[in-house]
């Protein structure tokens, strides 16, 4: 056999005997390696890959509990549930693959019947993307509520639901969902009140008032919804569902059912709450009608004896049913935002205003109870005063004469009372009598009403003034001179009590204040703690837990005094003269009332009335306040009279004032 | 005296029976080992992934073993040298049948890796890893003298170069990957200078980096983004848990749940639950991690370990450079496949597709890996029967 050169070779020469031994050698490394690296997977960590498979293989699957029902007093139904088919993206589950994820978002917009053009998109502190509306949206929602799904279509209709859930593989992270939602029959009724519902965010996680709440349940946000959410939430039903890669159930684990959340009766009278929106309404128009540009206002009424809420509204409103579905945020802002004034502010609670003469009372009150007058003091009123080096004015200049207490209420003389605040001014810090009583009447500190996002409103005093002027200074210091608006750097003067003894100047009071301040004047000097969540139901209303009256606190007033004003307000709202008598003229039950006229620099006056009527059955106090809607009798006052009306069941009519005092 | 021994190993090798026991039985030991691990780990893989027959693949992967069995024994009764002549001939069949699958790919406008015959679909890059080890040996024997020459060297890489290319290009860079580890490995055996070898492995890096980080810098994207974030994905599990590295996460998880003893098929939510993705082809080495545990694992290893070994063996044992070289070429090619398949499922190497031979799934891969032994064997026998002829005793 002839061998080529290439063909012959040595059996193994000592190179290649080193390149096979080099190569044994890699060879065992590479296994050491390997064996190693299995060792540390399966012996030292597998316990902990155990887990993960197991986890992996499970997934808890929350069933929404729906929320209980809010009912009124008698028992109507003011909120509950709708089921309603939705589709949520579960970012997380969404393509990582940015044109893929983009795809499944058009194909998503198609389904749902939006845009699936691109635009920019800024989420929060993001580089701008471009992409559809839909998928924006999403990754908006999702920054502000991470780790939960995000609606994107509520009240599916029933193919396109179907559609979805059958191609959910062509559609992954988009996921089909029967849920609930609030549903509010009377729409925009007492919305404010009601509050809105949605996911708990992971800040709202950490509150006390939600705990033990877990990630992805609905909680109430605003109103009663928040304030007795533990009532109304109900516990979600957990699955445990062994499932394969593709999410598919293969068989349950174990099943807890959802528990619906109680039914919660409300203090709320629904026909006088109607009834109340109605007659705010048509004060506003009646304030039109006067050439004043009356666009809100509140009411809130109570029943003295408790403080029960009988029904409290602000206007503008809103229809809280828009929450239902999802709500882009340009609607969102055109909705709530300015163009609308804000119809989400409760102004019962949530806006605090001067008061004007209805605040009356109260300095009238100090100055009885500090002694530094009788109910029989008579001054002269020739339509305004000299205090200070200021002049004081009775609104139009009008003269009354002389008057004592009753006359100076009935016709608010306002000369009289600024004399009152003269008399009672005191450079204390904490100010005079008027500062006491007004504090002990509620002024300036919340009410401690069952709703949450009161504000304390202002009671001015020297203390307040300093402390302000301190601030402005301070403010002033670090923006390099220019004001703050803190403060006016200006000290207190007895001007300053003069204003307050007649609602004006620095005072902010909200509805509310008023109504538990005249609450405490009608049933003799006990404070209430107003409340509007009466009692707690199961589903077919067997009462669970009568929710406790908050204990009042007691003023001390004296009797004869607290007639004195009683008749005052009387003759106020029923003696001819009185500033509210042609309003309830005629009216079959004994009312008392103040009317109010604010004054704001540079725009129109305020209108405010406050009414009690003592009924031993259905005693009830109203305070109504028009934004820029004039004299007091003009708008607010008839729109009083309207609720007194439907609580005493008498014919309704809008009764307009003419008396042009503040 | 000398004649005697001779003249009986001739007598002995001629009859089949005789020749058989030239054959290494320890090789045929660990390709059937192999198979059997891999019919009881697809099983219990697939035998709920089609309805109504548990034994789907079981039964395909069965036959495809048989046959490449018998194809292997076949081949084990040529002498591999006479192979040599072809050189060319397996050389063009080889960029031919690659050609082929692109020219097929671009008509019907869409990526695939194989070409359909009347009654099985070849994948002639899967089929390539045999041929370009059977080509490249010969042309680097062509070159044996001039091996020191650093044309020769250049060469051979771009002969190599050609047909890892058009794999590439199908695209399936895991076994573009295969062809460079063999040519490189065929380069080594031969002898080829450590500074060559040297420079190869810096182009190797050179090119890599470019790919990697400064072509996409610039712009230039020469790997698909899927790849390059399979490629680099390993580096940073926890990264991304979305796409690429989900694969590696479930391969963890189902390789560490396994434990020391494994949770049993019937218990291998990973397997089962389809958590694992490519359970019987790519990650079918993490099935065997999650329903056996490190003891299956470490049985499949041993038999690995022992396939390596006998070819290690077999290449010393090689009466010509020509089968020294096969053999370091087939030695690449397992070697390779096996632990970067491992390393990929246990996190330790980036995710190619490429098969864990003998043990995926796959007709392509099963039939070129017993083409492979069957030269083995041959190299075995032939060797074997030199070392007898020349008196030689064996070193065992």
């Amino acid at each position: 056999m002839i061998q080529t050169p290439e063909e012959r070779r040595p059996p193994i020469t000592p190179q290649l005997a080193v390149r096979v031994a080099i190569l044994g050698g890699v060879a065992l490394a590479l296994f050491a390696v390997v064996f190693f690296r299995l060792w540390f997977l399966q012996v030292l960590s597998g316990d902990e890959y155990l887990a993960r498979a197991q986890s992996n293989r499970v997934r808890n699957i929350v069933v929404q509990a729906p929320r209980g029902a809010v009912v009124d007093r008698n028992g109507a139904v003011l909120v509950d549930n709708r089921a309603s088919t939705v589709l949520q993206v579960e970012p997380p589950r969404m393509p990582h693959n940015a044109a893929r994820r983009s795809a499944v978002y058009r194909k998503l917009a198609r389904l749902i019947g939006s845009s699936t053009a691109s635009r920019p998109c800024r989420v929060a502190d993001r580089p701008v993307i471009r992409v559809t509306g839909v998928e924006c949206e999403v990754e908006r929602q999702h920054y502000a509520v991470p780790f939960s799904n995000v609606t994107v279509k509520a009240d599916v209709p029933r193919p396109v639901f179907d559609y979805v859930y059958e191609n959910r593989r062509q559609l992954p992270g988009v996921v089909p969902q029967r849920i609930f939602l609030r549903h509010y029959p009377f729409r925009s009724l007492a919305a404010q009140l009601f509050g809105t519902v949605g996911e708990i965010s992971p800040k709202e996680l950490k509150f006390r008032h939600f705990r033990g709440v877990r990630q992805g349940t609905v909680v109430g946000q605003t109103g009663v919804e928040y304030s007795y959410d533990r009532y109304l939430r109900g516990r979600d039903g957990a699955t445990r569902v062994s499932v394969d890669a593709l999410g598919n159930a293969k068989g349950y684990l174990r099943q807890r059912p959802p528990v619906q959340g109680k039914t919660l009766r409300l203090s709320v009278d629904l026909a006088l709450q109607r009834e109340g929106e109605i007659a705010l309404k048509k004060g506003i128009a009646a304030a039109h009608t006067n050439g004043n540009p009356a666009q809100a206002g509140a009411f809130a009424a109570l029943d003295p004896r408790t403080g029960e809420v009988l029904a409290m509204g602000s206007n503008p409103s809103f229809d809280p049913n828009v929450f239902a579905k999802p709500i882009p945020t340009a609607r969102y802002n055109a909705l709530f935002g300015k163009a609308n004034n804000f119809p989400q502010i409760d102004r019962a609670i949530q806006s605090a205003y001067p008061t004007g003469s209805t605040f009356k009372p109260i300095t009238a009150t100090a100055g009885l109870e500090a002694g530094t007058f009788t109910p029989d003091t008579v001054q002269d009123d020739p339509g305004q005063v000299t205090i200070g080096n200021q002049i004081f004015h009775n609104a139009g200049n009008a003269a009354n004469g002389p008057v004592a207490l009753r006359r100076a209420l009935q016709v608010s003389s306002d000369v009289f009372f600024y004399r009152l605040g003269a008399w009672t001014n005191n450079q204390r810090p904490a100010g005079g009598p008027i500062q006491t009583w007004a504090h002990r009447f509620g002024i300036g500190s919340p009410t401690g009403i069952d709703v949450p996002g009161e504000v304390p409103g202002n009671l001015p005093s020297p203390a307040w003034r300093a402390n302000r002027n301190e601030q402005e200074v301070k403010c002033r210091k670090r923006n390099h001179g220019r004001a703050c608006g803190l403060g006016d750097l200006r000290p207190w003067s007895i001007g300053d009590n003069v204003n307050l003894a007649v609602g004006q100047g620095d005072l902010l009071a909200t509805p509310l204040q008023m109504a538990v301040a005249y609450s405490a004047l009608e049933n003799g000097g006990k404070v209430v703690k107003p409340h509007i969540g009466q009692q707690v139901e199961d589903s077919v209303g067997k009462v669970l837990q009568q929710i406790e009256p908050p204990p009042a606190r007691r003023i001390p007033i004296g009797a004869g005094n607290r007639q004195a004003i009683l008749d005052g307000l009387r003759l106020a709202a029923t003696a001819p003269g009185g500033t509210s008598y042609d309003v309830f003229k005629g009216f079959p039950k004994p009312v008392y009332g103040k009317t109010g006229t604010a004054q704001h620099v540079g725009q129109a006056d305020q209108s405010w009335y406050v009414a009690m009527v003592p009924d031993r059955v259905r005693p009830i106090v109203i305070a109504v306040t028009v934004e820029k809607g004039g004299f007091g009798a003009q708008a607010a006052a008839p729109a009083a009279r309207l609720m007194l009306s439907q609580w005493f069941h008498v014919k309704k009519s809008f009764v307009a004032g003419t008396s042009h005092t503040r | 005296m000398s004649a005697t021994p001779i003249q009986a190993s001739t007598r002995d090798v001629t009859g089949s029976r005789e020749r058989a026991l030239l054959l290494d039985p320890w090789l045929i030991i660990a390709a059937l080992g192999l198979v059997a691990c891999s019919l009881v780990t697809i099983y219990g893989a697939t035998r709920r992934d089609v309805p109504g027959n548990a034994y789907f693949f079981v039964e395909r992967q069965g036959i495809y073993a048989a046959v490449g069995f018998i194809v292997a024994m076949f081949v084990t009764r040529f002498d591999y040298s006479r192979l040599r002549d072809l050189r060319l001939g397996i050389y063009g069949l080889l960029v031919g049948s690659n050609l082929l699958v692109l020219v097929i790919a671009g008509a019907t406008r869409g990526s695939r890796r194989w070409i359909d015959l009347p009654f099985f679909r070849v994948q002639p890059s899967e089929l390539g890893k045999v041929l370009l080890v059977l080509a490249l040996a010969g042309f680097v024997v062509d070159r044996a003298r001039w091996l020191n020459e650093r044309r020769t060297t250049a060469r051979i890489v771009l002969l190599a170069l050609l047909p890892a290319l058009l794999v590439v290009a199908q695209p399936d860079l895991g076994t573009g990957m295969v062809y460079m580890a063999v040519t490189f490995m065929l380069l080594f055996v031969a002898g080829t200078s450590w500074k060559h070898m040297t420079a190869l492995v810096a182009l190797v890096v050179i090119a890599a980096s470019m790919v990697l980080v400064v072509a996409p810098a610039a712009g230039v994207h020469v790997l698909k983004p899927y790849q390059v974030q399979r490629l680099t994905g390993f580096l940073k599990p926890s990264h991304d848990p979305g796409d690429q590295t989900y694969q590696i996460n479930q391969s963890l998880t189902a390789i560490g749940s396994g434990e020391k003893t494994g949770r049993g098929i019937a218990r291998a939510t990973q397997t089962n639950g389809n958590f694992l993705p490519e359970h019987h082809t790519d990650f079918i080495f993490a099935v065997v991690g999650e329903t056996h545990g490190f003891l299956g694992a470490a049985v499949v290893l041993a038999l690995y370990a022992l396939l390596i070994w006998r070819t290690l063996r077999i290449l010393t044992l090689a009466k010509n450079l020509y089968g020294a070289l096969i053999a370091g070429g087939i030695l690449a090619m397992l070697m390779f496949q096996a632990f970067v398949n491992v390393g990929m499922t246990i996190g330790i190497m980036p995710i190619t597709g490429v098969p864990l031979p003998l043990m995926s799934f796959g007709g392509s891969s099963v039939l070129v890996t017993f083409i492979s032994l069957g030269l083995l064997q041959s190299i075995h026998v032939q060797g074997r029967i030199a070392a007898a002829s020349k008196g030689r005793a064996l070193i065992l």
